[in-house]
C-alpha cells in the first residue's frame, strides 16, 4: 500500500464540506494543544512521532480501520514516515503536504457577493490561523484589505481576473500576523493606506486612512467609506463597501469582539471599544453584511466556508454587543483575556517596518492561532 | 562538558535528527553524554521532549550562528 499527499486546499474543502476526518497529529503534545487543525467533524489522536520509531503497533487500537488517517506534523517529514508505517501495517494513511507550516499559509478565496455597480467581493479564508482578508474587484481595478504575508496569492488572483491592484488597506496595525500590504502595494504600484494613529512609529511612506475618506475602485464607483472605530487599537478603522458590506477589522467578529490589550493599553481603550461597538456601529444599517478580519471557531463558518453575518443579527446574537452594564463590559475585555498571539510584539515591529526578519523567521513568528478576540 | 560522542545532524530535516540521535545514544553507556549538532529549528523542542520521554537528560543546549548544539546524558 502507498500513502498519498493531501494538500491544504483539499483539506480545506473537506472541512468546509463538514466531512468526517481522522487526524493523527505526530507533533509534541504542547504544540498540538496550542494549535491544531480545527473542523466540526474531526477526530484526533496525538502522539509524537519519536515515540513511534519502533513501530506503530502500540497505537493501532486507537486508529480507525475503515477510514483514511491523515498524518500531520510540523513540516511534513515525520508525517510521511509515519504514514508509510501505517500503510505497511495495512491501514489507509495519507499525510498533509507541507505540514502545519503549509496549513498556516493556505488561503482559500470564497466569493462573498456581487457589487451593485458591477464587480465582486472575495474573502480569503486563512483557515489554519483564522485570518480573513478581502479583495474588491471592479472594472479592472482591485482593492485589498488586511492582506496576509502571502502577497503572491493576492497578486495572482487579481492578475487572473485582469485586475490591477490600485489600493491596499490595513484596518489597523496587526499584532497576530505579518501584513502583506506594503509588499503588494510596492509590487503593483498601488497606494498603501494605514490609520495614522496606528502608524506613528512606522518607517515607510503610507497614505493616511481617516474616518470620512472615500476611495473609489473602478470607474463604476464602488465606494469604500472609512469609519474610524478605535478599540482594538487606537487607529482601528472599519469600511463600508458599496453600501452593502461592513469590514469590521478586529473590532467586531461573528461570535466575539476585539480585545483591547495587544498594543498594551487595555484599560485606556475599553471606552473607545465600547463607543465603537455600542454607538458608532449602532448608527449603521442593520442590513450591512459584517465581514471581520478573523474567526475563532469553525462554527463561525457558513456552509460555503465564508465568514459573514448581518449586522442586525450580530446586535441580537453576539454576547459582546449585549452587555448593558459598562463595568461588566470593562471587566470582560480586560480580565481573563486569552493568551496573547505568538511573538505579537515582534510581529507589530515587523508591520511597522522596524525589523525585517527573514522568511523562515516570519513563518515561525506566525505559528499558532490569531487570538485577537475576547468572548 | 565531556562528550563521549558527537553526532553531526546539520542540514538534516525532521525526523532525521531524532532518528540519528536515537541510534547514536544506543551505542553509549548510561551516564555518558552525546553531543548533537543540528540546524533544524524544530529539533530543539523535539529533542527536549524525546529526551524526557526516553528517560534521558538534556543537560544543556546552545544556539550560535544558526547551529543548535545539545548535550544529552543517557538515562
Amino acid at each position: 500500500m502507498t500513502t498519498r499527499a493531501v494538500t491544504s486546499k483539499e483539506l480545506t474543502r473537506k472541512i468546509f464540506n463538514k466531512e468526517d476526518l481522522f487526524i493523527l497529529d505526530v507533533r509534541n503534545e504542547n504544540d498540538f494543544n496550542d494549535w491544531k487543525i480545527e473542523g466540526e467533524k474531526i477526530n484526533y489522536f496525538n502522539i509524537p512521532y519519536f515515540e513511534l520509531l519502533d513501530g506503530v503497533e502500540g497505537i493501532l487500537d486507537k486508529l480507525p480501520l475503515n477510514q483514511e488517517i491523515l498524518v500531520v506534523c510540523a513540516k511534513e517529514g515525520s508525517s510521511v514516515m509515519i504514514a508509510e508505517m501505517l500503510s505497511e501495517a495495512g491501514l489507509t494513511a495519507s499525510f498533509l503536504q507541507g505540514g502545519m507550516k503549509a496549513w498556516s499559509e493556505h488561503l482559500e478565496p470564497v466569493k462573498i457577493g456581487d457589487l451593485k455597480g458591477g464587480g465582486e467581493i472575495y474573502q480569503f479564508v486563512r483557515i489554519g490561523k483564522g485570518c480573513l482578508s478581502y479583495m474588491v474587484i471592479s472594472n479592472g481595478e482591485a482593492a485589498i484589505i488586511d492582506a496576509t504575508r502571502m502577497a503572491d496569492t493576492y497578486l495572482d488572483f487579481a492578475k487572473n481576473r485582469d485586475a490591477t491592484v490600485t489600493h491596499v488597506f490595513d484596518t489597523h496595525l496587526h499584532a497576530d500576523h505579518i501584513s502583506g500590504g506594503r509588499k503588494i502595494a510596492d509590487e503593483s504600484n498601488a497606494t498603501y493606506w494605514l490609520p495614522p494613529k496606528d502608524a506613528t512609529e512606522v518607517t515607510f511612506e503610507y497614505a493616511a486612512l481617516e474616518g470620512g475618506n472615500v476611495i473609489t475602485i473602478g470607474n463604476t464607483a464602488i465606494d469604500i467609506y472609512a469609519l474610524y472605530s478605535p478599540g482594538h487599537t487606537i487607529g482601528s478603522t472599519s469600511f463600508v463597501i458599496d453600501e452593502q458590506f461592513l469590514l469590521s477589522g478586529d473590532i467586531l467578529f461573528i461570535d466575539s469582539i476585539g480585545r483591547p490589550d495587544l498594543a498594551g493599553l487595555a484599560e485606556d481603550w475599553v471606552g473607545d471599544l465600547r463607543e465603537s461597538l455600542y454607538s458608532r456601529y449602532k448608527e449603521l444599517s442593520e442590513e450591512l453584511i459584517v465581514l471581520p478580519a478573523h474567526f475563532m471557531m469553525m462554527e463561525e463558518l457558513n456552509d460555503d466556508g465564508s465568514v459573514s453575518e448581518k449586522l442586525g443579527e450580530l446586535f441580537a446574537q453576539n454576547h459582546g454587543l449585549n452587555i448593558e452594564d459598562e463595568e461588566e463590559f470593562r471587566k470582560m475585555v480586560t480580565e481573563n483575556l486569552p493568551p496573547q498571539p505568538n511573538a505579537y510584539q515582534e510581529i507589530r515591529e515587523t508591520n511597522m517596518g522596524k525589523v525585517s526578519p527573514d522568511a523562515e523567521r516570519q513563518r515561525e513568528m506566525e505559528i499558532g492561532p490569531n487570538r485577537c478576540a475576547v468572548r | 562538558m565531556q562528550s563521549k560522542k558527537i553526532l553531526d545532524a546539520k542540514g538534516l530535516a525532521c525526523p532525521m535528527p531524532i532518528v540519528k540521535t536515537r541510534k547514536a545514544i544506543q551505542e553509549l553507556r548510561v551516564g555518558e553524554i552525546l553531543e548533537v549538532h543540528a540546524t533544524d529549528k524544530g529539533s530543539k523542542n523535539d529533542l527536549a521532549a524525546w529526551s524526557k520521554s526516553g528517560g534521558h537528560e538534556l543537560v544543556q543546549d546552545t544556539e550560535e550562528d544558526g547551529i543548535l548544539k545539545f548535550w544529552i546524558k543517557k538515562g
